[in-house]
């Protein structure tokens, strides 16, 4: 089918050489994947409020189209037409290049993540370092804000990502060299495809305390509840967004909820066997599914992760910053290294159906 | 040394967050109780003390009589009242403002009046356009006491018994 496609675009622009033709596939692949992820991220933020709201017994919001589904459109319109205020003592360069910084590499990293069998953009073969690699680069974007913003709030919401990011990065680096030893490749694609044949063959199970801790620290990686020290409201009014307003403040969000989506994606991706059946190997049930296109068994795995992000957040109250810096250091760092030698452990040892 | 083993095992189980998850994942399929505003309003009891308006007699005749009660009960000097002798040579009010800035909604004055006057009504969520909005004279008061005459004696009428 893809190759179908991609003769048709060059059947389509034959008064030019085949190098336009490449270039416009690029192109279209690019908005084909970024189109419905904004789209997706629009109504993650419906979702999260509409969740929210139903768990704190409210019915969240239901005024803008039948219950509230164009409530998203809404906002994003609000979003679009409010003015960009620019701190007068701010750095405009830095102050406009901050959130364009924390945008794009959220953007970037769903180059290689695949969505199904040969469905991706790019088939990179350190696929998960450059996750890690680009992951790494959206910090810069909130240390910028809080520099460039001339303010001391964001200034202290840019320290505590700074040294939040910098030290849970080291954990998530280490629940990845887990992944990595029981998939023996840093390929998404091969990772996924050393999970096939049914629910028990995911890495959930021997990763099991990884998984738990790869998802704590997904929180802190996205700067979700009850890890968002970097806005924390009732203490330092927003973080790193005090300033921003209008699109430069979507940007913000929209760079943090596509993380949240990224790390959901990752993390079906390194436990729950990505686009694999749960019912593969199950005599009459994997015939039943076998219609199933593997991008819903992903995205469906996803929701799922990205429900659990909302009912975190609608749980807990926000954690103080040393006890996210003790849960970090003294507790998910040397799990992490211990479960590295179990797992080293059960590799030597060709344990059941994952090693 | 086995409490300790105990909180370890506690700890690194997650139990506190199972339950807290628990408790959450339950309301998340609980009924809702968000009253939808304008559609949908809380019950008001009959002492509920709203916008104020001024009442008339069944015969159209307007009840205040210009003792100024109120006017000297009010504790925020929210009231105005200016009279005259009429025609018939009753004494009548020309002038009587509320200043719903100042108005603090005590209902003295409707305590304090002997021909039952004034009167606080069940409306809340009434607002004005322009500053000057916020001083409403007599003839806006007693258009309010007019327009809604059948709830205040309603409600007049429910909490006499407890008076």
């Amino acid at each position: 089918m893809w190759q179908g496609f991609v003769d048709f675009v060059h059947q389509l622009v034959p008064w030019f050489d085949g190098g336009l033709a490449d270039v416009l596939i690029v192109i279209i692949k690019g908005v084909a994947l970024i189109l419905p992820l904004i789209i997706m991220m629009a109504y993650m933020t419906y979702a999260e409020r509409k969740v929210i709201g139903y768990m704190q017994l409210r019915i969240g919001p239901n005024r803008v189209g039948p219950i509230g589904l164009l409530q998203p459109f809404a906002d994003v319109f609000k979003m679009m037409f409010k003015e960009i205020i620019f701190p007068s003592k701010a750095n405009i360069y830095l102050f406009v290049l901050a959130p364009i910084l924390a945008f794009v590499p959220a953007i970037a990293i769903w180059a290689v993540i695949p969505l199904g069998q040969n469905f991706y953009i790019t088939n990179l073969d350190i696929s998960l370092l450059y996750v890690l690699a680009i992951g790494s680069v959206g910090v810069y974007g909130i240390i910028l804000a809080g520099w460039a913003s001339n303010s001391k709030y964001p200034l202290l919401g840019a320290l505590r990502s700074a040294s939040l990011l910098v030290s849970y990065e080291i954990v998530i680096g280490f629940v990845v060299v887990t992944v990595v030893m029981a998939a023996s490749s840093v390929n998404l694609n091969e990772i996924v495809s050393s999970q096939s044949g049914g629910i028990w063959n995911w890495y959930w199970i021997p990763l099991f305390p990884m998984m738990i801790v790869f998802w704590i620290s997904a929180l802190t990686e996205t700067n979700r509840a009850p890890f968002d020290v970097v806005e924390g409201e009732s203490e330092i009014v927003g973080g790193t967004h005090v300033e921003y307003s209008g699109m430069c403040f979507a940007l913000f969000f929209m760079a943090e909820y596509i993380n949240m989506i990224m790390m959901a994606a990752l993390a079906v991706l390194m436990f729950f066997g990505g686009w694999h059946s749960p019912f593969e190997g199950v005599p009459y049930l994997q015939g039943f599914f076998a219609f199933v296109p593997d991008i819903v068994w992903l995205l469906g795995k996803m929701s799922f992760f990205l429900f659990l992000y909302l009912w975190i957040r609608a749980t807990f109250p926000r954690y103080r910053y040393d006890q996210i810096m003790r849960l970090c250091w003294k507790v998910f760092l040397p799990l992490t290294i211990v479960w590295i030698m179990v797992v080293a452990l059960m590799t030597q040892l060709h344990l059941g159906p994952w090693f | 040394m086995i409490d300790k083993i105990k909180k370890i095992i506690k700890d690194f189980g997650l139990s506190e967050i199972r339950a807290g998850m628990k408790i959450t994942g339950k309301q998340l399929t609980n009924d809702k109780i968000t009253v939808q505003f304008p559609e949908e309003r809380t019950p008001i009891s009959p002492r509920f003390r709203g916008l104020l308006a001024l009442r008339r007699y069944p015969n159209g005749e307007e009840r205040c009589i210009a003792c100024k009660l109120c006017e000297a009960v009010c504790p925020a000097n929210a009231i105005t009242i200016e009279s005259e002798m009429r025609d018939d040579g009753t004494r009548r009010t020309t002038q009587y403002d509320i200043d719903l800035f100042k108005c603090i909604f005590c209902g003295f004055c409707e305590e304090a009046c002997p021909v039952d006057a004034i009167v606080g009504t069940h409306i809340f969520d009434y607002a004005f356009e322009s500053r000057e909005g916020s001083i409403i004279d007599k003839e806006g008061l007693l258009e309010v006491g007019d327009k809604h005459e059948k709830a205040i004696s309603k409600a007049r009428q429910e909490d006499s018994k407890f008076r």
